[in-house]
């Protein structure tokens, strides 16, 4: 029988000709990752294996992303066991504050990971690395830790959902939006313990941004992974990010999914997912009057330079509405520094914004921008559960950079069409 | 593995961000983290927890996030065994990872109801309701993951060379 992507990948790194869904394997692993929130519980686990050392010294990295720069001494002190231990094993991929970025914008860009790799993370998603042909998954801090040690990790192997993309996004459309259409459609279980193979001819129109944003929320539907077929959009980008040489697997023609959904991307509408699940996903003609308190544009579904683009276009001469918090997050400090030479920081500052230095702070929660009881927040982050982004009885709505830019005008959630209906080619 | 204990129920979709709210992630501390296990979507679960009692919780339970910190948390609180009708994934291995008990039964989270007091033999995968009377039979684990289960979870696998 023909196998996936990601069965082809999984048969590659455990030493078998093929693989089945359903079986058990033990896999050798390209890359461990872990952040300031999952390290330390990784790092005391290390410690009770009595190893002096990692498998790989260039195979692990930790960032320091989620509470960093330090939001209190608790926080100071995790990072501080981070970087004690990284030096103490002469972990080469150590990223601190000055260097790190926000880790799944930061280890694309870095050149970590590339086509046919097979790569954990202690961070639900890790798999935003599927958009470059990876086999990439989050796990826990335990699996981290015994990664770290002898470089592999058991997986079963999953079934597959096939996504056939055709057609063309409109204006102010993005992967977001394709997404959140998915989650809306499957659930947030309908992917559960399954990989999401994206294909078709509609890829080509997409861009790394759109894909690595739709690849990160695979998870959101319950997936294992979630991956895209190589083409040259990915092969550019592996390159010009110095990354090692791609593998490239496609999916047989008899590989087995257990469901195939087909989306034309030029149907595809700016969409808006409401509390408190990701599924939760509306268009404009379902979305009444909603005001605003705060937006976030940023974290490691929409934090890329397009992203910030696409933001930035929409607020170019416009002003942040009366009594609404806007928090721009640039995810690196590449793209903060492509940002500031593009002019869109002076964009976003202009119209009444403040822009962060790269963290994943306010999307869990954590700082920089975290919700007041009933307070109600549009966000480019991934995940509106019931208190996530501060109080319990705080509300997110998970929408484009575009949506929350256009919203972030108007004080009320808005669709990027209504604001740039004067200027959109539909 | 024998379990008894009284049922705290919950719906669909138990986050791990409500398991343990991302506020809390600044320590690994097993007993400060159950201090606020379940917080955000039951504020006085760790008053009404004992020692040996069962979650009962609908589909999806623990989604979100990687945190450990919740199985972590639901261990520490006491908790012997969760039951739901489905897990989200990493959730699922981080729990057999550390050592938490979990099956998959969903005609028994059915029936069950908040308050409950249930007996467990997962050795032999039996679920008797004894408020009710009522039995169920739960699939048993794989044998790759029996064999870390067995030897006290991965950590302790690797280190007596069960897994290499």
């Amino acid at each position: 029988m023909g196998m996936t992507m990601t069965q082809k990948i999984l048969a590659a790194h455990s030493g078998q000709k093929s693989v089945t869904a359903g079986q058990l394997i033990l896999a050798d692993l390209d890359l461990v990752l872990g952040n300031d929130i999952t390290s330390p519980v990784a790092i005391k686990e290390f410690a009770k294996l009595n190893k002096n050392k990692v498998f790989n010294k260039e195979k692990i990295t930790m960032i320091m992303d989620h509470f960093a720069p330090n939001k209190d001494i608790k926080a100071a002190e995790q990072c501080k066991l981070c970087r004690d231990f990284c030096g103490a094993k002469d972990i080469t991929n150590f990223y601190d504050v000055g260097e790190m970025g926000i880790e799944h914008a930061f280890v694309p860009e870095k050149g970590l990971v590339t086509a046919g790799d097979c790569v954990i993370g202690a961070d639900s998603h890790t798999c935003t690395y599927g958009a470059l042909g990876a086999f990439s998954t989050g796990v826990g801090s335990t699996d981290m830790a015994c990664g770290m040690a002898i470089g592999k990790a058991w997986f079963k192997v999953p079934s597959a959902i096939k996504i056939n993309l055709t057609g063309k996004l409109r204006k102010y459309v993005s992967g977001k939006d394709v997404i959140l259409n998915i989650i809306g459609e499957i659930g947030v279980d309908g992917a559960l313990y399954r990989s999401i193979e994206f294909t078709g001819d509609g890829l080509a129109s997409l861009n790394m941004s759109d894909r690595l944003c739709m690849a990160n929320m695979a998870i959101e539907a319950g997936a294992k992974n979630g991956i895209f077929e190589v083409d040259d959009v990915t092969l550019d980008y592996l390159k010009e990010h110095d990354a090692a040489k791609p593998k490239i697997f496609k999916a047989d023609d008899d590989a087995e999914y257990e469901r195939i959904l087909s989306i034309d991307l030029s149907e595809i509408e700016p969409t808006v997912a409401f509390p408190h699940l990701p599924e939760n996903a509306l268009t404009f003609e379902d979305i009444g009057d909603i005001p605003i308190d705060q937006v976030v544009i940023g974290s490691c579904t929409n934090g890329r330079l397009e992203d910030l683009m696409a933001a930035a276009e929409i607020m170019e001469g416009r002003q942040v509405a009366k009594n609404v918090r806007v928090i721009v997050i640039p995810a690196t400090q590449r793209i903060y520094l492509e940002a500031m030479e593009m002019g869109l920081l002076r964009t976003f500052i202009e119209c009444g914004a403040i822009v962060s230095t790269p963290t994943c702070g306010p999307c869990l929660g954590g700082h920089t921008g975290v919700l007041a009881e009933g307070e109600r927040a549009i966000s480019t982050t991934n995940r509106n559960f019931v208190g996530r982004m501060g109080h319990p009885k705080s509300e997110i709505y998970l929408a484009s950079p575009a949506t929350a830019a256009a919203s972030a005008v108007r004080g009320r959630i808005t669709s990027p069409w209504e604001v740039m209906k004067n200027e959109v080619h539909r | 593995m024998k379990y008894t204990g009284n049922v705290l129920k919950y719906g669909d979709n138990v986050d791990t961000d409500v398991i343990i709210p991302a506020r809390y992630l600044n320590t690994s501390d097993h007993a400060e983290l159950a201090q606020h296990c379940m917080e955000d979507i039951d504020p006085d679960f760790t008053e009404r927890v004992h020692q040996g009692d069962f979650i009962a919780a609908g589909l999806n339970f623990g989604c979100g996030s990687s945190r450990e910190h919740a199985p972590i948390a639901i261990k520490a609180s006491g908790i012997s065994l969760v039951i739901a009708k489905s897990f989200a994934r990493i959730f699922y291995r981080n729990a057999i990872n550390i050592g938490l008990a979990i099956v998959e039964c969903p005609e028994a989270v059915d029936d069950i109801k908040e308050g409950d007091r249930l007996e467990a033999d997962m050795d032999h995968g039996i679920i008797k309701n004894l408020t009710t009377g009522k039995t169920y039979k739960t699939a048993p684990f794989p044998e790759f993951v029996r064999k870390i289960i067995m030897n006290g979870g991965l950590i302790q696998s690797i280190a007596n060379g069960a897994i290499k």
